[in-house]
């Protein structure tokens, strides 16, 4: 069931203007024409018993426990299925309803385990409430009839188990898997008494095409489909409302709670990101923040060959900032950076930047989003004036057409790509371009209508064939471009694009797309009067990851997509405060708000205000902190929540870099990759431990709120607040709510946020300020931030990365829905059902020309290294394609990924490495010595394990 | 830093302004980017790098880095 605090109106709210008046038992109702007779009566306080009907599904009319009467006509009708006109007058109680209702839920009861309606039942559902508020409990019928027991219960899925016994077939499962989720995993087999839920073609849950986002269970009316943590604990006493620490999404959870231990989390139906749907991570993967793994205590060590010393916080931060301090004494003040992190709150961000502009005293301080979603920032800043997407989620369900480029949200933001789903079973139309069939390309009810399948790397010649399209078949806005855009820049796009060599028909062979499919899409998404562009890392982690940003940039803008709900250019974000940290000034150039480090202005302001003198240039970006520190320029490292030794490319570049370090600070969870390297380990808290504030991909602030007190003691401000004070800089913040305050203070965009307003609001959508005091749904409206939309040429450059005879195949590497990034969080939950390793998708062509069956050991081989993976042989990759995900750290994923990046940010070119794939028997030489130096740092650590 | 890592990172933001500006456009442009997003070592070292010859560099990124004046050390440092 949903949340225990939850009212249930028992239908959809119509949003339909009009109003209509009725009456209910005499009293006057006045409701929006479209209500059902059952919400308009909840409306006021008037609960109709109900089994089948709940307030986020459609009205389905099968339990017939809502029936009402209603003067003039026969009968009596079901009043979730039955809408409100104007005049009406109804009767929801009187001896005959009650009548009906009583016989009714006596049938229920008779075929319902006795137990789960009595009293003393130890979990609270609605059948045993309506059980109980109709006085049924017993049954005329007795129990020797035929009844649905002794069925056999399934388990399988780690979370939630389905006990057909208790099903009345009541259909919300189904529907809710239908309507919410969009998987249609579910369905009623049989008919009559035979009647039950299946999963699939009557699978286990686990084996089936449910992807347990638990939407089932919570519409589930009696415990056939239940959490087992709910089972395993005492029921509930409170709820905390917060925001998700996974992906980008940023969906807004109640985390019900017993004492302080989380006993579920309810994705909120008031969450603005959200709208009360989840995925399996965010509902049900939070074990890791009690796992055994979690270090609790701070630890230094002189070498990274020594054991780990548990110490006291304070001998640990006064080791760090000693160290810190020696360093620079001996090296410079620039031998030393910081780096904040996507996973941490805004104001954790924001006070590490701050600690390594105030206290360190240079700028190289940078953010995970360097290896993400950097070139987002620069290209969306350099056209249309602000590094962040245009629109709320919500948009999508005004789009027409869907460009969906490189991101595969199913996987990576499965909540955004319910909603997608729905609009796209609605009718709008979808393009998908992608090297690989992902599942929007075909799924049930949704076929995209075009895939342009391109090879990897070749992202900026498709879309200059696309707006080769738009431009020579007339079919761009000009009037728009006119008003809107720079006539200069426009004209030396246009002619640009226009130049036969960026046609459909001549960038064939680059691209691999057949001319016809690109001109098809481009028309569709041209003509359509809502054209909205979704993108993901398929589009930054390139060469040309910000060339392609603007590619996109342009194509909205010549189309006249940007400034108005259902267009936009949006980037899905993978991190939960990948947006966030990027705003709070985490990259090396640039102050919170995206302004320049070389602004003298934005510089005296916060000089002003931190009371220190500020460097006029920019920092060391993080490849660039790796390159020094191998040059013995660069000694120190403050990490706050990332793992570099992991995500980032080229593994044993990274690690070469660490190792040649003299003080490396690993603040985290876990003992991770990266802390292998560190000389002092500060214990991180989760983000159940703390309060603050994350960004989601569409501006929005959201709270997040402490659920139980840190477990290592102090949350992450804290410590870096700490750590300030002990390099001699003052930090004197008593919540992280003060720090908000100084954000917005310094802010433009910020400056009418506060926890109050936040509180108020429930979320808000950045820009903020006294232009938009509740804060900004779709930006550009009007015009765009930077005045005039600037268009950029954008000519293909080929990636050095190529296929050769030595490496044949193109390696691009992404995502899979049960795990998280690194796989920190969710390698320590049960997600590890579903993705207990990485593997190597190979094409059954190029699986069949070197031997390879599935399940086959295979050697990854590129310029950098080489690891040792699973063989997934399958047709989701082309041919001369292969793909993987970097979710756990002996895969060895980004041993094989080489230093190339983005030239404007250095993003790492992750979705292509030139690869050989050979069968192979034994692990890697570089997975050998992993596995040693895992072993080793177990043993340095106690107890401390790894999974 | 590595100088062949920089000549590279040099020549791909080249690649870009080359395609994207006319000559006297992509010279501005590019010595630009180097100014607002390269850390001061990186630029000494490249302009270092170019007034020795430059080799590796495009003609653009020379002419560019041409352009730059050494970064001052900080007096803090």
């Amino acid at each position: 069931m949903y949340s225990l605090d939850h009212v249930d109106l028992g239908t959809p709210a119509s949003d339909t203007a009009e109003s209509v008046t009725i009456e209910i038992d005499g009293a006057s109702v006045t409701v929006p024409a479209g209500t059902s007779i059952m919400r308009a009566a909840a409306s006021v306080g008037n609960q109709i018993p109900k089994l089948c009907a709940t307030d986020n599904l459609r009205a389905f009319g099968s339990c017939r426990l809502c029936l009402v009467e209603i003067d003039g006509r026969r009968g009596y009708p079901a009043s979730c299925t039955t809408q409100v006109a104007e005049g009406m007058k109804i009767r929801t109680q009187s001896d005959k309803l009650s009548q009906l209702r009583r016989g009714v839920m006596e049938l229920y009861v008779s075929d319902h385990p006795q137990d789960l309606i009595s009293d003393q039942a130890p979990l609270r559902t609605e059948i045993k409430d309506m059980a109980q508020r109709l006085g049924v409990t017993e049954t005329r019928y007795g129990w020797d009839g035929e009844r649905h027991s002794g069925l056999a219960k399934d388990e399988s899925n780690p979370y939630f188990t389905f006990d057909p016994n208790a099903c009345i077939v009541c259909s919300r499962c189904v529907r809710a898997c239908d309507e919410v989720q969009g998987t249609l995993a579910l369905t009623i087999e049989g008919r009559g008494f035979d009647s039950r839920v299946v999963a699939s073609q009557a699978e286990s849950f686990v084996d089936s095409e449910c992807v347990s986002c638990g939407a089932c269970v919570e519409a589930c009316p009696t415990t056939a489909l239940q959490e087992k943590s709910l089972v395993a604990s005492p029921m509930p006493d409170r709820s905390v409302t917060t925001t998700c620490a996974y992906c980008g999404v940023g969906c807004s959870f109640k985390a019900e709670v017993t004492d302080d231990a989380v006993v579920r989390m309810v994705p909120s139906r008031e969450g603005h990101a959200n709208q009360g749907h989840a995925c399996v991570k965010g509902r049900f993967a939070y074990g890791y923040v009690t796992h055994s793994d979690r270090i609790l205590r701070p630890m230094i060590r002189q070498k990274i060959s020594d054991p780990w010393r548990e110490v006291s916080w304070d001998e640990a931060i006064e080791y760090a900032a000693h160290e810190f301090k020696r360093i620079q004494a001996q090296y410079g003040r620039d031998s030393v950076g910081g780096i904040t992190s996507s996973r941490c709150t805004n104001e954790e961000a924001y006070l590490v930047q701050k600690l390594v502009r105030a206290a360190f005293g240079n700028n190289n301080v940078d953010t995970c989003a360097r290896v993400c979603h950097s070139p987002t920032g620069y290209g969306l800043k350099h056209t249309l004036g602000e590094s962040a997407g245009t629109q709320a989620f919500t948009s999508v369900m005004q789009a027409d057409v869907i460009i969906m480029v490189g991101a595969n949200p199913t996987e990576g933001h499965p909540v955004f790509a319910s909603q997608l789903k729905r609009r796209l079973r609605q009718g709008a139309k979808l393009i998908v371009v992608d090297p690989r069939v992902i599942a929007l390309v075909r799924t049930p009810h949704i076929e995209a209508d075009y895939h342009l399948q391109l090879r990897p790397g070749t992202n900026v010649a498709l879309m200059n064939a696309l707006a080769h399209v738009v431009v020579t078949e007339g079919l761009a806005q000009e009037a728009y471009v006119a008003a809107r855009c720079e006539a200069d820049s426009y004209r030396k796009w246009k002619d640009f694009v226009a130049h036969p060599d960026r046609s459909p028909e001549a960038t064939a062979d680059i691209t691999g797309v057949a001319a016809e499919l690109v001109r098809g899409a481009a028309r569709l998404y041209a003509k359509a009067h809502n054209g909205a562009i979704y993108y993901g890392l398929g589009v930054t982690e390139h060469s040309q990851g910000t060339t392609t940003v603007m590619c996109i940039a342009n194509l909205a803008m010549a189309t006249g997509n940007l400034g108005r709900e259902g267009v936009g250019v949006n980037p899905l974000r993978g991190q939960n405060n990948v947006q966030g940290s990027c705003d709070m000034g985490s990259f090396p150039h640039e102050l919170s708000g995206y302004r320049h480090i070389s602004d003298t202005a934005t510089r005296a302001l916060f000089e002003s205000a931190w009371g220190v003198h500020l460097e006029a240039e920019p920092g060391l970006r993080i490849p660039n902190m790796f390159e020094a520190a191998l040059d013995g320029s660069f000694k120190g490292m403050y990490i706050q929540g990332e793992d570099m030794a992991q995500s980032d490319p080229n593994t044993q570049h990274v690690t070469a870099a660490f190792s040649a370090m003299e003080c490396v600070v690993v603040q985290d969870l876990f003992l991770n990759e990266t802390a292998k390297y560190a000389h002092v380990f500060l214990p991180g808290s989760s983000f159940l431990e703390k309060d603050g504030t994350f960004t989601n991909a569409e501006r929005r602030i959201s709270r997040v709120r402490k659920v139980m007190p840190p477990r290592a003691g102090l949350a992450d401000w804290e410590v870096t607040v700490r750590l300030a004070n002990a390099l001699g800089y003052p930090m004197q913040y008593r919540h992280p709510s003060e720090i908000m305050d100084e954000i917005a203070a310094l802010t433009p965009t910020f400056t009418g946020v506060s926890y109050a307003k936040l509180d108020r609001l429930g979320s808000i959508q950045w820009p903020c300020n006294a232009a938009a005091p509740d804060g900004t749904l779709t930006m550009h409206i009007d015009h765009f931030v930077r005045g005039k939309g600037k268009f950029f040429v954008t000519e293909y450059v080929p990636t050095s990365e190529r296929s050769t005879s030595r490496f044949p195949l193109l390696l691009t590497t992404g995502r899979v829905l049960s795990q998280y990034n690194v796989g920190a969080q969710t390698r320590r939950t049960q997600n590890v059902v579903w993705h207990d390793e990485d593997r190597l998708e190979i094409h059954p062509h190029d699986a069949e020309t070197r031997g390879i069956s599935d399940r086959d050991w295979v050697g990854v081989a590129s310029r950098a290294g080489e690891t040792v993976l699973r063989a997934d042989v399958t047709d989701r990759v082309q041919p001369g394609v292969v793909y993987t995900t970097f979710h756990f750290p002996e895969s060895g994923a980004n041993v094989v990924t080489t230093e190339n990046s983005d030239w404007a940010t250095n993003c790492p070119e992750y979705k292509v490495t030139a690869v050989q794939v050979i069968k192979v028997s034994q692990p890697s030489e570089w997975q050998k010595r992993h596995r040693e130096l895992t072993q080793r740092q177990r043993v340095r650590t106690g107890s401390v394990s790894q999974i | 830093m590595h100088i062949d890592q920089l000549v590279t990172m040099a020549n791909d933001i080249a690649a870009f302004f080359h395609g994207a500006s006319d000559r006297g456009d992509a010279v501005r442009d590019l010595a630009t980017h180097l100014r607002r997003y390269w850390d001061p070592r990186m630029r000494k070292q490249i302009i270092d790098h170019c007034n020795a010859g430059g080799a590796g560099l495009s003609d653009l990124a020379r002419e560019a880095i041409g352009t730059l004046t050494v970064p001052v050390d900080s007096p803090r440092s």
